[in-house]
């Protein structure tokens, strides 16, 4: 493919071909800087047990490794456990890793955080621990993700962060994250990017996987201890990828365990209509490897390498490229990657609602579908750990509305 | 690094010094609002004087730019302009001129088309060098020996932030000119210059022979003034697409692209009288 780059094995901050550092030049400088002191802080006793703490006494670690006992007798098939990341303050998987990169800004003497957001949990993470460490906050979230996630915004303001509205393209993730990164660019003496996936130019893939493989660690002891065995297979959903990562990267070692990764598939197949970048096995068209927003990987682009409107009724979903190193997974064929709908996505939120009490993000209801959608294919004995990566409150208005139409 | 051919940059730069004069490079994006219109616009600026062309290749997700360029990208995508039609358009334009001209892209467009198929095809239309805005020396390894293989400068930016070391790197991995970037930001319209620039220039200095461009924030004849006996040539961008944003037809945008262009010259002449040490 003409599109593929000479890499030469090994280097730092790449994932097979994926990754690198695609920035202007006056970020190059500040991203060793963090890169350095994100290294010193990995070795060194005093921050690990300041992140520890934190993800302790203030997030609510470790979260409960929760058997769907009403879903698995449903199912009738694979025993099921969720991996209850909805359950942390703020209510989803993003705190663990602005926790990390909030204790990194105050290291490097930075006084201001900005923060990009889509379904405002990243943003609302935060704003909550700009807020517990005394840092300034600034989140730039697109307008119709304002408009989709009011409670989030909400939220953000009163925890005390300035949210900034982006009316430029799409008015979604991928433009918020333009915007972050024309503040960083700006500010980049006193601001420290808390960029919320495994996106970005390096360190930032690495440095979020490792702040979210927490997720992994915790379930691999807990199904343990609970089974006596490992899983058979890990669902998580996919938008940049960080709560999926952050799930199967403990387990990358171990062979037997099928991991899947569930994105974004829309209301249809063509571009525009979707956020599915490895998917084209069933046929989501668009996706090729390029550079976006820092880094080589799937992108969802047309013919002249102008990026792609996406579509997702997930705001958290709803972006054109995913994490270097799943690209890299899929490439591998060690992770398995695909798509369900909006209307799938709906039907799984609303049956975990009612045969566990639980109502999920809309974002970690893909990962339900995804795993329903398989449902035929799994054995009785097989056992599968569905992260669940966040909790279903600021989707209340979409969900209302499905209530309203359909019951 | 230089190549083997000397580039229209490389003698326009040589020019510029033995008259002792301030260059100009002019920065507009191609496509907007159409090719054509960009086509009258690079032969009224090259007429005026202006010494270099940057042609900039509109990108979906211009995360260097401000809102004056990312506006202009908006129109030159809405327009259907792609890499393809501004590689064509170079080729239009050197039917009547011999103007210096600079591809500006981000890496996306340029990596879809293929390095070495962009390559070949912008050395055939008569385009002299190319600065990808998101590509630092680093992550350069197979674009830097396909485009000096197709007689290309490869222009990298040089950044207040780029310490010593990278300030070596990044001329080591330029030809033509360095770009230097005024300030820590994107691209836009701004009152003053930085007071620490001519500690920056200097510092730039001590590590290349090259001639330095200075951009970002330059809209004034004044701020043009300031960088005689500093800088090589000052990018002004901005100031100009603003001006084709505002202009009333396309005739009117094309004169007042001249005149501003020429009160820029005017101010790199002048600026001759304050050079202190040639460089």
């Amino acid at each position: 493919m003409s599109t593929q780059l000479t890499i030469p094995a090994a280097v730092p901050g790449r994932f097979g071909p994926y990754g690198g550092r695609y920035v202007p030049e006056t970020l190059m400088v500040p991203l060793f800087e963090l890169e350095r002191v994100y290294e010193q802080a990995k070795s060194d006793a005093v921050f690990q047990a300041e992140f520890a703490s934190l993800l302790k006494n203030f997030a609510g670690r470790p979260t409960p490794l929760q058997f769907a006992a009403r879903l698995t007798a449903k199912f009738g098939g694979p025993r099921v456990y969720l991996k209850r990341e909805d359950l942390l303050h703020t209510g989803a998987h993003k705190i663990n890793n602005a926790i990390g990169q909030g204790l990194l800004a105050v290291r490097m003497g930075k006084p201001r955080v900005i923060a990009e957001t889509g379904a405002g949990q990243h943003g609302v993470a935060s704003a909550t621990v700009a807020a517990h460490l005394g840092l300034q906050c600034t989140v730039y979230m697109g307008t119709e993700d304002m408009a989709r996630q009011a409670l989030n915004v909400a939220r953000m303001r009163m925890l005390g962060a300035e949210v900034v509205g982006v009316e430029s393209g799409s008015k979604t993730l991928k433009d918020a994250i333009n915007e972050a990164m024309r503040d960083w660019v700006t500010n980049v003496r006193t601001s420290h990017y808390l960029l919320g996936s495994v996106l970005g130019a390096h360190p930032y893939p690495t440095m979020v996987r490792d702040f979210q493989s927490v997720i992994g660690r915790e379930a691999r002891q807990q199904i343990l201890a609970a089974e006596k065995r490992l899983p058979t297979h890990l669902y998580a959903c996919v938008g940049g990828g960080s709560n999926s990562i952050g799930l199967f990267h403990e387990f990358l070692k171990d062979d037997g365990v099928k991991m899947v990764g569930i994105e974004a598939g829309g209301r249809g197949n063509g571009l525009g209509e979707h956020a599915a970048r490895l998917a084209a096995h069933q046929g989501f068209t668009g996706a090729r490897p390029g550079v976006l927003q820092g880094t080589y990987t799937y992108v969802l682009q047309n013919e002249d390498g102008q990026i792609a409107a996406t579509h997702s009724i997930s705001a958290g979903l709803d972006y054109p490229a995913i994490g270097p190193e799943h690209a890299w997974l899929a490439d591998q064929h060690r992770a398995e990657y695909a798509a369900v709908s909006d209307l799938a996505a709906l039907e799984a939120a609303k049956l975990l609602s009612r045969t566990e009490g639980i109502i999920p993000a809309l974002e970690s209801a893909h990962a339900l579908a995804g795993l329903i959608e398989r449902l035929p294919q799994f054995k009785p004995s097989d056992l599968v750990i569905v992260n669940l990566s966040g909790r279903g409150d600021k989707d209340m208005d979409t969900y209302r509305r499905l209530l309203d139409e359909k019951v | 690094m230089i190549t083997d051919a000397t580039t229209r940059i490389t003698r326009r730069f040589s020019e510029l010094r033995a008259a002792g004069e301030l260059g100009i490079v002019a920065y507009i994006t191609a496509g907007d609002p159409s090719l054509d219109a960009t086509h009258k616009f690079v032969l009224a600026l090259a007429d005026a004087g202006a010494d270099v062309i940057e042609l900039g290749v509109p990108f979906s997700d211009p995360v260097a730019d401000g809102p004056t360029i990312q506006r202009a990208s908006e129109r030159a995508l809405k327009s259907g302009t792609n890499l393809r039609g501004v590689i064509e358009l170079v080729r239009r334009i050197r039917q009547t001129s011999q103007v210096p001209l600079v591809l500006f892209s981000y890496f996306n467009p340029i990596l879809q088309m293929g390095l070495e198929n962009f390559a070949k095809a912008a050395e055939q239309v008569g385009a002299d060098g190319v600065l990808v805005t998101d590509l630092t020396p680093e992550e350069s390894g197979d674009y830097h020996g396909i485009f000096h293989t197709h007689n290309l400068d490869t222009i990298f930016l040089a950044a207040p932030t780029s310490d010593d070391a990278r300030l070596q790197k990044i001329s080591a991995a330029s030809s033509g000119f360095l770009y230097l970037i005024s300030r820590t930001g994107v691209t836009g319209v701004k009152d003053a210059l930085p007071e620490d620039l001519p500690g920056l220039l200097r510092r730039v200095r001590n590590f290349t022979q090259l001639p330095v461009a200075v951009g970002f924030g330059i809209s004034l004849p004044g701020h043009v003034s300031v960088l005689g006996g500093l800088a090589d040539a000052a990018v002004v961008g901005s100031a100009l697409v603003s001006e084709i944003e505002k202009a009333p037809s396309l005739e009117a945008a094309a004169t007042v692209l001249a005149d501003r262009v020429r009160s820029f010259k005017q101010a790199g002449r002048r600026g001759l009288s304050r050079r202190e040490v040639a460089p």
